[in-house]
């Protein structure tokens, strides 16, 4: 009678348990989907028109921007992304990205002695995009490019880090 | 009147059943020598932790934590909301009380051994806490969002990126996104305001109860060592011989300490006003000097002075390494002296680490590896450096704000930090010697060779060749 009782009991409990163990791991399904849900896709990127040829001078580097792809309603002025054209001559250009390669701080052009300059740890690159100094470990990172209808467009619309496989 | 209220209370009490354990809690003893002024900055830190909830739930009733909205919504409280900006500046200041009072507090129990048998999990607990609070301060930053946590956030996702194989999923994880938008600030915003408050009060919890019931650390004497079959029967002997109940022989002096900081807190945030926020958070607007708020300025300034090739290792390894040393330390040296004066090893740590976080954080502030952006356009030329030169001179004078040499180098105390002073530029360099750095670069300098003509690097080293002190000669070639 009485470990009828305790062996019903401890089946009951048992139950509970399995029970709860498989509602759990069910439950972190949709949970742990959601939250990595960012990483799902293996590349975000996408041809970007910067805008006609005519905005580019041959031998100059230009500051242009174009909005992010990928962007939300709610982005606001983080969806506006900048970048930094070199027009080398007709359809040859360089397209790099603002972020420097050291930790994505933004360089700026300086067209008097052809150098990016980054603000944070003075990393420093040629016009070329070719490291000259400071802390990066390697050239600015490039976009993909092409010339289609007179216009510009660039292959962009994630961070460049140095991991990146697009960078 | 009286009687009603002891009535009351008493209904309570028999319902509440909390008066036993509040009045154990008061009276519990402990050691005389540790009511002293040195341990009243753990409670200090929870005080300004509880403040700091306090104002960050009402900056949350009007901060709108949407990209497109949050930093309209940061001016709106500094400028328009009634007492908007002192909340902000509270919040903010709060921040800096509690880092730094937390610090003072870590400092306190490492030198005195508290972290010992049996406290091992307290200290662990204690360092969750640290984590927790420094990232309640990085995602605090970033809620101000502004230019620099813009750009900060780029510092962050770009040191991830730095993790073989899986570096960019990170990266898209930590932003909500492939790119720093509108998710990565809710991301954020959830962290700030729901997991790490959540982990902050669940370890805050853990950290008072094991104080309780293990007894707070007896002051240490040098010879006093802990043994784990020993340490517990002293320590009850040491507490009921030398004795006091905790409140108000103990707390008072918690009291004292924690309300003259609130009243420095009121005082600070008064004075030095809200924090930020910078420019909005738009990222075309690169005329930006981004940097991080004080607290990690000496890891801003490590990044800067690493030597390259160490970088990415360390950036990686270096907060494993030191995180798992920190809560490691209590299972390394968890019995033996716990007198500073028997541990010289250990205050040797204490001193290096204040040394090194400090020294990094000055040069954090002012940043000498950093170009000055605008130094070539904004400092003049000082007037002493152009009196009585040569056209050919005075062109080259021209040539280095033009050529942005300003930004690197300074004239006069003036300009970048980067490379050299040119001030005295001609009792360093031949004129030989000056032709070569311009044109080829090299130790750390770009090469002008391309960006510059024979002529123009013609008037550079005819003004470089000028810059000595008047009664020092310049510089020749041994052969000459």
């Amino acid at each position: 009678m009485d470990t009828e009782k305790t062996s019903r009991r401890t089946f009951l409990f048992r139950l509970g348990i399995a029970i709860n163990a498989i509602a759990v791991a069910l439950f972190a399904i949709p949970i742990v989907g959601y939250v990595l849900s960012p990483a799902r896709r293996f590349t975000w990127l996408d041809w970007i028109p910067l805008g006609p040829l005519t905005d580019y001078p041959e031998h100059q580097t230009r500051l242009a921007e174009y909005v992010n792809p990928f962007k939300k309603a709610w982005d606001g002025e983080t969806a506006k992304i900048p970048c930094w054209v070199r027009r080398l001559a007709g359809d040859e250009f360089q397209v790099f990205a603002i972020n420097c390669t050291h930790l994505g701080c933004p360089v700026r052009w300086f067209a008097e002695s052809e150098l990016f300059m980054c603000p944070c740890h003075g990393g420093v690159f040629y016009s070329d995009g070719r490291h000259a100094s400071g802390p990066p470990p390697r050239a600015l990172y490039q976009y993909k490019y092409k010339v289609d209808a007179g216009k510009l467009w660039i292959y962009a619309g994630q961070l460049p880090t140095l991991g990146e496989p697009q960078a | 009147m009286i009687d009603a209220l002891k009535s009351v209370g008493r209904w309570l009490d028999a319902r509440l059943q909390l008066g036993s354990t509040i009045a154990e809690v008061a009276a519990h003893p402990v050691p005389r020598s540790s009511a002293s002024w040195w341990y009243v900055f753990g409670s200090a830190t929870l005080v300004v932790f509880v403040l700091q909830v306090v104002t960050g739930i009402c900056l949350a009733t009007v901060y709108t934590p949407a990209a497109d909205r949050a930093w309209d919504s940061l001016i709106y409280l500094n400028y328009q909301q009634p007492l908007g900006w002192y909340l902000r500046a509270l919040h903010g200041w709060g921040s800096n009380f509690m880092v730094a009072l937390m610090f003072v507090h870590m400092i306190q129990v490492f030198l005195f051994g508290a972290y010992k048998f049996p406290r091992e999990l307290t200290w662990v607990a204690g360092c969750v806490l640290l984590l927790c609070t420094l990232g309640m301060a990085f995602t605090g930053q970033v809620l101000r969002f502004d230019q620099n946590a813009y750009w900060g956030l780029g510092i962050g996702a770009s040191i991830a990126g730095r993790t073989p194989i899986i570096g960019f999923k990170i990266v898209d994880l930590i932003l909500g996104g492939p790119i720093i938008a509108g998710e990565t600030l809710s991301r954020f915003f959830a962290l700030h305001v729901f997991v790490i408050p959540a982990l902050l009060i669940g370890f805050v919890g853990l950290h008072l109860f094991l104080v309780l019931r293990l007894g707070i650390n007896e002051w240490p004497m040098p010879g006093r060592i802990v043994r784990r079959n020993t340490y517990l029967q002293q320590y009850q002997e040491l507490v009921h011989a030398d004795g006091e109940p905790f409140m108000p022989f103990a707390a008072q002096k918690d009291l004292v300490f924690a309300g003259l900081i609130i009243l420095g807190l009121l005082v600070v945030a008064a004075i030095e006003g809200p924090i930020g926020p910078n420019g909005q958070p738009d990222p075309t607007i690169i005329q930006t000097v981004p940097r991080p708020d004080f607290f990690f300025l000496w890891l801003f300034s490590l990044f800067a002075l690493l030597p390259p090739w160490t970088e990415t290792f360390l950036m990686l390894t270096g907060p494993v390494a030191v995180i798992g040393l920190l809560f490691a330390l209590p299972f390394i040296s968890g019995t033996g002296e716990k007198s500073w004066h028997r541990r010289p090893f250990s205050v040797v740590i204490v001193i290096l680490a204040v040394t090194i976080i400090g020294t990094l954080t000055w040069l954090g502030t002012f940043s000498p590896w950093s170009p000055v952006m605008d130094a070539w356009s904004a400092v003049p030329t000082p007037i002493d450096y152009v009196k009585g030169r040569t056209p050919l001179e005075l062109q080259g004078a021209i040539l280095v704000q033009s050529k942005q040499c300003r930004n690197c180098h300074s004239l006069g105390g003036t300009g970048g930090m980067r490379g050299p002073a040119l001030d005295d530029t001609a009792t360093r360099l031949t004129r030989d010697q000056i032709v070569r750095q311009i044109i080829q670069g090299g130790g750390n300098m770009p090469a002008y060779g391309k960006n510059l003509t024979p002529a123009e690097v013609n008037a550079l080293v005819a003004f470089l060749a000028t810059m000595h002190p008047p009664g020092e000669p310049p510089a020749r070639a041994s052969s000459q």
